[in-house]
């Protein structure tokens, strides 16, 4: 059921990764991103790949759960694919039909693009995955505080951020719970054409808008009872503290462009 | 003619006053039964699950084992009440009752049929089954009342005539009036909108009727009208009720058997008579038994003629005024 679904979702641990200082943590995974894009050449996105599957290892994440985060953008792949065999022009042609041609070059850019995509998204949800709600926000909120200068209220935004972040788990059990309330009445949400399927989503959208304004409202009150006012003023009971294992990850991080720029130049192979 | 439930409560009653819990009641109760009257209807209980277990979140980090090993079945007729711990595995096992959970493994039967045959039979027994979840009035969406108590009615494909008789007839027992069906569910009270989702399964005419904490978070007369409620149901149409819920008293006026689970496993069963007798095991759960129960406990243990299994103020007091007029009389 939904429970099952782990996008984006925390998994606790205790390893190297989950250790590390939140902001190496953003720092690195928009470097992997970068790095990615960079990485054309065939030997460097095998480095890519190598280093992800590192990464993986070393968090002690199962291979299981991090492809199970690509269930949602199955059909985003799919796409990719077919865009790719089909429309790729190439010399090697291996399959002809009238205007369908599909050429070894096509193939070749499809599966180049979508493990692309794969390696992207599964980066990405590494850094979920290892990173709390809580300190993912403390963690963006330190890194934006120079934008308080020109007057951004990083703080409410961010505030804003973990708050949706942690109520993500809860709408999902809520969710789960009036289907199955609804389901318990008959309600059908699996079968029939599209009107239909949109009517059947009324009972659990109406209950569930309610229910999170109500949480809202609860939430709001308890926060103001516990005299929350903003930003201003606020001291951490975490404070954010660098280790020496952050700045080795770091210097992983810019050794892993150096290599993948190196390698680029020197292979020609690259599509 | 002796019914399924009364032989039952008379073993129990034989049973307590010897002094020792049955600890596979349903077979040897069976067995007597059938010897007692000849028939051997009981072969079929209405619901029944064999074996049940189930696993949340395999294969992830937060796997869980909710419920293991169950084997669990309730009569035609019976007021069944559940106890339990918070995290006991009760609200995962009555969701298997009706097929809204699969169980991992084990299988549930009605009326001896697997609930999981085929999809159709699995949707049909929801309506068979009725399920109220924990704060039913959350799940309240229709524009009025009467709407939304129909929604289960319209979903089994009855005509517009038979849902507007059924609607009227569980916002009877839910003691709604015409003016509150016309109104819209978010401007009714917190008694009212939780009587008003009850009505939404009633109104299906369940077989079996399983609650989950119904009167959870109402002030003494809203839980009062709720159980008045399911009362009237049950009488009417001759249900199995089957409640989960946190209130000893509450269990205690009303049921006529009692489950307790622990850990996912059903641990103890029995009448209530013979399941308080032994409050010290039900505290010892982090459980409780009700005071009159407590009271009658105490008094047995400073050496009073009292009788261990009185679990009801009226027993109580029955017991009691005995004691002293019995006094009186040496």
């Amino acid at each position: 059921m939904l429970k099952d679904v782990t996008f984006g979702q925390y998994f606790p641990g205790n390893t190297i990764v989950h250790r590390l200082d939140p902001r190496t943590k953003f720092i690195l995974t928009i470097i992997y991103i970068t790095a990615l894009f960079m990485a054309s050449a065939l030997i460097a996105r095998l480095l890519m790949l190598v280093v992800l599957v590192t990464c993986l290892i070393l968090s002690q994440i199962k291979l299981k759960v991090a492809l199970s985060g690509l269930r949602p953008l199955f059909f985003i792949l799919l796409f990719t694919l077919i865009l790719n065999i089909f429309f790729v022009k190439g010399e090697t042609i291996l399959f002809e039909y009238r205007r369908i041609v599909i050429s070894l070059e096509g193939i070749l850019a499809a599966v180049f693009n979508a493990s692309r995509l794969i390696m992207l998204i599964v980066g990405m949800l590494l850094l979920t995955y290892t990173t709390s709600p809580i300190s993912l926000t403390d963690g963006l909120e330190h890194m934006l505080n120079p934008l308080k200068k020109i007057r951004l209220p990083v703080h409410e935004l961010t505030m804003m951020m973990s708050i949706a972040l942690r109520f993500i788990p809860t709408l999902i059990e809520e969710t789960d719970k009036i289907i199955s309330a609804q389901k318990a009445r008959g309600a059908d949400f699996d079968t029939g054409g599209l009107i239909k399927r949109a009517k059947a989503i009324l009972p659990l959208i109406i209950p569930l808008f309610v229910s999170a304004f109500r949480r809202a409202d609860e939430l709001a009150l308890a926060m103001e009872s516990r005299c929350y006012h903003g930003g201003e003023g606020r001291t951490k009971m975490k404070k954010l503290k660098t280790a020496p294992r952050d700045y080795f990850a770091l210097l992983f991080g810019a050794a892993v462009v150096a290599a993948v720029v190196v390698l680029g130049q020197f292979n020609p192979w690259s599509i | 003619m002796l019914s399924r439930c009364m032989t039952y409560k008379l073993l129990d009653g034989a049973v307590a006053a010897h002094g020792c819990l049955a600890p596979s009641r349903c077979m040897t109760y069976k067995l007597l039964y059938t010897l007692l009257c000849g028939k051997d209807d009981l072969l079929l209980p209405l619901l029944k699950t064999e074996q049940l277990t189930h696993t949340y979140s395999i294969d992830t980090p937060f796997e869980h084992i909710a419920i293991c090993d169950v084997d669990f079945e309730v009569e035609k007729g019976e007021y069944l009440g559940i106890i339990g711990h918070t995290g006991s595995g009760k609200s995962t096992f009555i969701q298997h009752l009706n097929g809204l959970l699969k169980p991992t493994s084990g299988r549930v039967y009605f009326n001896g049929a697997d609930i999981h045959e085929s999809k159709l039979q699995t949707r049909n027994i929801r309506f068979k089954v009725g399920l109220v979840f924990q704060y039913p009035e959350y799940q309240l969406f229709e524009n009025t009342v009467f709407d939304d108590i129909a929604f289960g009615p319209k979903n089994m494909g009855l005509s517009e005539g038979e849902v507007s008789e059924r609607v009227i007839e569980a916002a009877g027992f839910a003691l709604l009036d015409d003016a509150l069906l016309k109104k819209s569910p978010f401007e009714l009270s917190g008694g009212q909108k939780r009587r008003a989702a009850i009505a939404g399964v009633i109104a299906m005419r369940p077989e079996v009727l399983i609650l989950d904490e119904p009167t959870a978070g109402l002030d003494p007369r809203g839980r009062a009208e709720i159980i008045g409620n399911i009362m009237n149901y049950k009488h009417a149409h001759d249900a199995t009720i089957i409640m989960v819920t946190h209130s000893m008293e509450e269990i205690a006026r009303n049921v006529d058997r009692i489950v307790i689970f622990e850990e996912g496993r059903i641990v103890m069963e029995g009448a209530p008579g013979s399941i308080f007798s032994d409050s010290e095991r039900l505290l010892a759960m982090g459980l409780s038994a009700p005071k009159a129960a407590l009271v009658a406990q105490r008094l047995h243990a400073m050496g009073l003629p009292i009788k261990r299994d009185i679990y009801t103020i009226p027993q109580l007091r029955q017991a009691i005024n005995d004691l002293k007029g019995g006094g009186k009389g040496a």
